[in-house]
């Protein structure tokens, strides 16, 4: 009997064990982009612009160009890249620390010049590798090692909903949120990735794609109790859909 | 020969960033240094390149950053509070060994200070002014010819050393106007860089340009490497010797302070004393050896800054123990002419053994 391989590493990804923890869905997002960068061709043309977390190693994952930001600085960087090379496919790829914190200003102006980028955005609600400090997107309620008693939207700010204030900026073509909890909102999130991928690949603008996603280890639970609590918790708080889609209607430009 | 044009020094700044090829520029408005800005906004884009008002100087830096990656020629400029916020980026840049330039037209400070001239960023300039252990190739023109030529030159430097480079210059500079001859503008070379750029990995090994050296040993490697290379920069010392050679008094000062001091040193040259003028053009590296070099020869020396004393440091470091530096200080906010200098370097004079 001969053996057909049905599920293969994609050619974008490196061979090679990630440092993410035990559960942790970065590995999970990574194999997504790199899906889509190989089934668009887009990997020799690619031009990555690493942020910092936990993510800033995915440019030793993935088999494209890169050069790495700031925190925070990740859309700036891309916006010098992608004017410097027009023809490249750019993008960032940042956590809720990186994007929703420190950066906010980057991400929000790049968004409304319309920038030619497609930004992958991993929300875990919490600061992963600096050890689980609250996020701006940390729920109300979570505790972290910053809000031990858990974060109270009174005096810490209530959850920032990142799709939701992207979305309506004249420059964004392309803005969803989807999650990669089930096998369900995978396939939807691989075609949020795409559709975020092809309004840059078209010249159309700005794509964002916004991931919720576990941390097993800052949030002190297994891996599967982790998975679960992406729909009990994240998802009322963080609604999943597509907030905007102009890919049938705008012009390229 | 070419034709001369009467433009300010910002525009010559300007002008000599387009002649060097560059193609790429991201600002954020802060005076005394608009006149940068606007003029590349539409200049910048008739040249076929690219121009970006920044949302911030932290943004517009970054985006130098990632131009730089792709090994375009890329600028941008701002004044002393900007620059502040601009150095996160440049040891980003220092540390991933990307070329490129930026402008300071140092102004009043610290903190919002004035927008008058001013030489108190020299510090911030000259040892790193950013995170980590690193230095920037720092030029300091005086006229707006220098500000022209040392520009498209500060472009070569920054590919030659893959290192960013400084042009410090002051509200004096950039806001006053006079001739200069341009050159011919040079097209962007499509090959420069391409051994380590970012252009997409079609048929070669992906490349990754990044600062963040967590294996043992990497980081202790890599900044031994970029101290080599720092002390390599000695080759591009650059300075100016006015009446230096029989001179008993040597007066230190760079840019607009050093041109105006040379008027002073004129003056007093026609009154028959012996005082000469010694003004780096390169601030890092420093012309330390010329200098000792100079106090071998016994001559004493008089530093004048636009500051509280910085460079008179590393003036002191290179003459002593042969020789010492006095300090003469021009404080922000105060706008010195050649007379003004008369007196503290007469006094000077009249110390001599």
């Amino acid at each position: 009997m001969t053996e057909k391989t049905v599920f293969s590493r994609p050619e974008s990804v490196i061979d090679r064990a990630t440092h993410y923890c035990p559960g942790c869905q970065h590995g999970v997002i990574h194999r997504l982009v790199g899906e889509v960068l190989d089934e668009m061709k887009l990997t020799e043309k690619t031009i990555l612009a690493s942020s910092i977390g936990c993510s800033v190693f995915l440019y030793n994952y993935l088999n494209v160009d890169a050069v790495e930001a700031p925190h925070g600085r990740a859309p700036a960087v891309a916006t010098g890249v992608k004017r410097a090379r027009p023809d490249n496919f750019v993008f960032a790829y940042q956590g809720d620390g990186d994007l929703a914190s420190i950066g906010l200003a980057e991400i929000v102006h790049a968004a409304n010049r319309g920038e030619r980028l497609s930004i992958v955005f991993v929300n875990n609600t919490v600061y992963g590798m600096t050890g689980g400090q609250m996020a701006p997107t940390t729920l109300a309620g979570q505790k972290t090692t910053t809000c031990t008693a858990g974060r109270c939207p009174s005096s810490q700010g209530a959850p920032l909903r990142m799709a939701e204030m992207l979305a309506p900026l004249e420059g964004v073509v392309y803005c969803a949120r989807t999650a990669v909890d089930t096998v369900k909102h995978l396939t939807q999130a691989k075609k949020a990735i795409r559709k975020a991928f092809e309004v840059q690949a078209k010249g159309q603008g700005f794509g964002f794609v916004e991931l919720l996603a576990t941390c097993p280890t800052n949030w002190r639970m297994t891996p599967t109790k982790a998975n679960e609590r992406i729909a009990e918790e994240m998802i009322p708080v963080f609604p999943l859909g597509v907030y905007k889609d102009e890919s049938q209607t705008r012009e390229a430009c | 020969m070419a034709e001369r044009i009467f433009i300010k020094g910002n525009e010559a700044i300007s002008r000599g960033a387009l002649a060097a090829g560059c193609r790429c520029y991201f600002g954020y408005p802060i005076t005394p240094q608009n006149d940068i800005p606007e003029f590349l906004s539409t200049a910048m884009c008739e040249a076929g390149g690219e121009f970006v008002q920044a949302e911030s100087e932290v943004a517009a830096a970054n985006m130098l950053l990632g131009a730089a990656a792709c090994g375009v020629r890329a600028m941008t400029s701002s004044s002393s509070p900007g620059v502040s916020l601009k150095q996160e980026a440049i040891s980003y840049l220092a540390g991933s060994q990307l070329p490129a330039v930026i402008v300071n037209m140092n102004r009043g400070g610290p903190g919002l200070g004035d927008i008058g001239p001013s030489q108190g960023d020299y510090f911030q300039s000259v040892k790193g002014g950013g995170h980590g252990d690193y230095r920037t190739l720092v030029l300091a023109p005086a006229t707006c010819q220098e500000a022209y030529d040392l520009t498209i030159d500060a472009f070569d430097l920054a590919f030659k050393y893959r290192n960013p480079v400084m042009i410090l210059g002051d509200a004096i500079l950039g806001q006053m106007k006079e001739p200069i001859t341009p050159r011919e503008d040079r097209a962007p070379d499509p090959d420069e860089a391409s051994d380590w750029r970012l252009d997409g990995a079609q048929g070669r090994e992906k490349r990754l340009l990044k600062s963040l050296h967590l294996e043992e040993g990497a980081l202790a490697g890599h900044n031994r490497a970029l101290a080599a290379k720092y002390e390599s920069m000695v080759s591009e010392i650059r300075y100016e010797e006015f009446e230096t050679g029989d001179a008993d008094l040597v007066i230190c000062a760079y840019g607009s302070i050093g041109r105006i001091a040379k008027s002073a040193v004129r003056a007093l040259r026609a009154e028959g004393h012996k005082v000469g003028l010694f003004r780096p053009i390169t601030l890092y590296p420093f012309p330390t050896a010329v200098l000792s070099n100079l106090a071998e020869q016994g001559k004493r020396f008089l530093t004048i800054e636009h500051n509280l004393g910085q460079m008179v440091e590393d003036v002191r470091l290179s003459v002593l123990p042969k020789s010492d530096s006095a300090f003469y200080g021009v404080m922000p906010g105060e706008l010195p002419t050649p007379d003004q200098f008369l007196e503290p370097i007469r006094n000077h004079l009249g110390q001599g053994a």
